[in-house]
């Protein structure tokens, strides 16, 4: 019985992917590319060694960025600023990393500890003005998406970058020194002939660890989950609403810090104007996606890392490749209203097991 | 007049300061006419999506997917208007936001998913969505881009009001009240010129729904519907409302609207559609309707205010610039107002950002550009924090509803 329950959660992402191919099916036929063959030459181009490191490496920031939504989400709150927080975290971990000298150990703790702290304390903004002047924090963290973007800008091109007269070199910060670099995991798995496959992977499985850990077993995280899901109810059993979501929103910031790690300290070593960025906004797919479970999550990350990865080779076969946005849509769409659906029909299930109970008794 | 001064200080205030900034030379940008017709350029956008999101939430709905329906409105305005012409843009911007709309309230409504994931669920679609079209719809365009349509020809000739504005080669009374630099009295010609001449019949049209969306909701028998069914849906059920379908009703114009907004973005401001140029005007609709308190005329107001800090970012640093001061004069208040209420830290951060602004501002030509880029923004945070305690919203917005539950 409790098994089934499980298999029945799982049935709704499996819908959502098919509907999400049906539907790009559809599309790809009435803009007259063949779908079949489409999907076989992304899949092919998918399964390559190269593809498949690409893919890991994408998917390390993108499951951070997820896991740092759920913690919102777990706490019934929802931080579409992780954007900004990450960025945010990166550009001043970047030019600190850079303007050190530490060794190797020291250096990494040094550049994580900045990112964490200051993604923290930019999304703790949100929490604040949620507590304290009742700005709903969706529309905050939009806006200190904005604000931090310009706040960003700013710092890049003229606290952290020394402009040279005439020279067309974009803003970036100096190049993070070799002891502030995370090696690849190449050498050590023997796959010499590949790119990169970086090494923070490692990391991102301990944040998943990190996260399940503080949210299902500390007596803190029950208290976020408590307020998260009846705030009068926590409210009763003594916790402190306010102050739980400025944390709530402070951890959730906090998780966003790493999202930043991977890209610098992997293969970008500097922040420049084109970091990247989107990932936050991708993490709330893959949260929604992977049902904030630190599994899912993982599983969903990789799956849109798939999706994109290989639609890069169908810009050379001439079939927009953009049908893989669609795709990536219409899946979180569907899987949200799937998961919806195969709620209502497992406690429609439950009532009815308890009353046959309840009937024989 | 002391009363109503003491009731609306914080609106009064901040208008009086920014008209003795406005008489320094540095600063006169602050009230031309100029900018204000630039500010309501940009203020009807931002008050339609506020307008959409108002006709959603007073069916129980919260519509965080206002931006993803703009974003379809700027696309299929765009596309129809470079086929067709301006006003099948603007037919088109609907209809793309509407259904939208549609996608949104199958979700809430039918299968009563959370209205905020469904909502971002809808942002996330349309910015795929709005990529996908417009790659596949300018293929065979010489200037084909990813990310832009074809240059649109969005003219539809304007309107200026005769006598008071100067229309139809009639003498101008703001005009000539504005040439004549007194204080005060030309600074709100300047404000009544602007507002007045040279809106284009888009602009018109949009400008007239705001009374029409609010006779419907108030004065008609559908618009009582319509809000009885996001204050006490089983209520409303057992009086013979068909709940489900005022809701799908209610979230679809306010698809309409956003769409509207989104194609009067591209036909009245850029005249091309541009992918991310709604900016998060869609939230910021949001923040309006919060600021109005889920009325017309107070979403207006509201959008005015942004429109009016996003006309001052477009039009010039300067009159950025002198919004410095503006603050510091603000927080100056603010700190003597919490010195009163005895609330002394507080009081003494006020009064410590005060005079770091004031610092900034005499120790400064302009502020920089990449600051200037979010006054809105900012002005929505500020504005919402100081502005959102007394708010009357939709009793059972937000809440799922389904048919013969009590709830």
């Amino acid at each position: 019985m409790k098994l089934s329950l499980k298999l029945t959660t799982l049935l709704a992402p499996v819908f959502a992917i098919i509907v999400a191919f049906g539907l790009s099916t559809i599309m790809l036929y009435l803009i007259g590319e063949d779908p079949i063959e489409t999907f076989k030459i992304m899949y092919d181009y998918g399964k390559t060694g190269k593809s498949i490191v690409s893919i890991l490496n994408r998917s390390v920031p993108l499951y951070i960025s997820a896991v740092a939504v759920a913690v919102g989400f777990k706490m019934g709150l929802f931080n579409i600023g992780v954007e900004s927080q990450y960025l945010m975290g990166a550009l001043l971990s970047a030019a600190l990393g850079a303007a050190v000298a530490l060794p190797s150990f020291l250096h990494i703790t040094l550049i994580i500890f900045v990112a964490v702290i200051s993604s923290a304390f930019w999304a703790a903004i949100a929490g604040y003005l949620k507590v304290k002047k009742g700005v709903h924090e969706v529309i905050s963290t939009i806006m200190l998406n904005y604000i931090g973007t310009g706040i960003i800008a700013y710092l890049l091109a003229n606290i952290f970058f020394e402009k040279v007269e005439l020279s067309t070199t974009a803003p970036q910060t100096d190049l993070l020194p070799e002891t502030a670099r995370i090696p690849s995991l190449n050498a050590f798995l023997g796959i010499e002939d590949l790119p990169n496959l970086h090494g923070f992977i490692i990391g991102a499985v301990f944040i998943g660890i990190l996260y399940y850990w503080i949210v299902w077993k500390t007596s803190l995280g029950f208290d976020l989950r408590a307020t998260g899901s009846s705030p009068m109810a926590a409210k009763f059993s003594g916790a402190n609403p306010a102050r739980l979501t400025i944390l709530a929103m402070m951890i959730s910031g906090a998780f966003a810090g790493f999202v930043g790690i991977a890209p610098l300290t992997g293969y970008f070593f500097k922040y420049t104007t084109d970091f990247p960025s989107g990932l936050g906004f991708a993490g709330i797919t893959v949260a929604l996606l992977g049902r904030n479970h630190p599994v899912g999550m993982a599983l969903g990350a990789i799956l849109l890392s798939f999706l994109e990865r290989s639609a890069q080779i169908l810009d050379l076969k001439d079939v927009p490749k953009e049908i893989e946005k669609i795709m990536q849509a219409v899946i979180v769409l569907t899987v949200v209203v799937a998961y919806e659906v195969v709620k209502r029909y497992v406690t429609n299930r439950q009532i009815k097991e308890a009353s046959k109970v309840v009937a024989n008794d | 007049m002391i009363n109503f001064v003491k009731k609306h200080y914080l609106i009064i205030l901040p208008i009086v300061f920014i008209v003795l900034i406005a008489q320094m030379d540095k600063y006169d940008q602050l009230t031309t006419s100029g900018t204000f017709g630039a500010a309501i350029r940009l203020a009807i956008p931002i008050c339609l999506a506020g307008l959409g999101g108002m006709f959603s939430e007073r069916t129980g709905i919260v519509n965080i997917g206002l931006e993803g329906m703009m974003i379809m409105g700027t696309w299929f305005g765009a596309w129809a208007a470079w086929l067709y012409g301006p006003w099948y843009g603007i037919l088109a911007g609907i209809l793309g936001g509407a259904l939208f709309g549609l996608i949104h309230a199958v979700g809430t409504v039918t299968f009563q998913v959370d209205h905020i994931v469904s909502g971002v669920a809808i942002n996330i679609l349309a910015a795929g969505v709005a990529r996908f079209l417009n790659v596949v719809a300018y293929a065979d365009q010489p200037t084909q881009s990813s990310t832009q349509s074809p240059r649109i020809d969005g003219d539809v000739g304007d309107f200026t009001l005769p006598y008071l504005s100067g229309g139809a080669d009639t003498p101008s009374l703001f005009g000539y009240l504005q040439d004549l630099n007194y204080p005060f009295i030309s600074d709100i010609a300047g404000l009544l010129l602007g507002a007045t001449s040279n809106l284009s019949y888009i602009s018109v049209f949009a400008l007239v729904l705001i009374p029409v969306a609010a006779w419907v909701l108030w004065s008609t028998p559908f618009g009582l519907q319509m809000r009885s069914v996001g204050e006490l849906p089983t209520g409303s059920e057992s009086l013979g409302v068909n709940v489900y379908l005022m809701k799908y009703i209610g979230v679809m114009i306010s698809g309409g609207f956003a769409g509207l907004a989104g194609a009067y973005l591209v036909l009245e401001s850029s005249g091309i559609y541009r992918e991310g140029q709604t900016a998060g005007r869609g939230f910021i609709g949001l923040a309006s309707m919060i600021f109005g308190n889920y009325r017309p005329f107070g979403i207006f107001m509201g959008s005015g205010l942004f429109g009016y800090a996003d006309a001052l970012q477009l039009r010039s640093d300067d009159a950025v610039h002198g919004l410095l001061i503006l603050i510091s004069l603000i927080l100056f208040i603010f700190a003597i107002k919490q010195l009163i209420e005895k609330k002394y830290i507080n009081s003494s951060i006020s009064i410590a950002l005060s005079i770091g602004f004031l610092v900034w501002f005499l120790n400064s030509e302009t502020v920089p550009s990449e600051f200037v880029y979010f006054t809105p923004h900012l002005t929505t945070l500020i504005v919402l924090s100081s502005a959102s305690q007394k708010l009357r919203m939709p009793q059972k917005v937000g809440q799922p509803y389904r048919k013969g539950e009590l709830n």
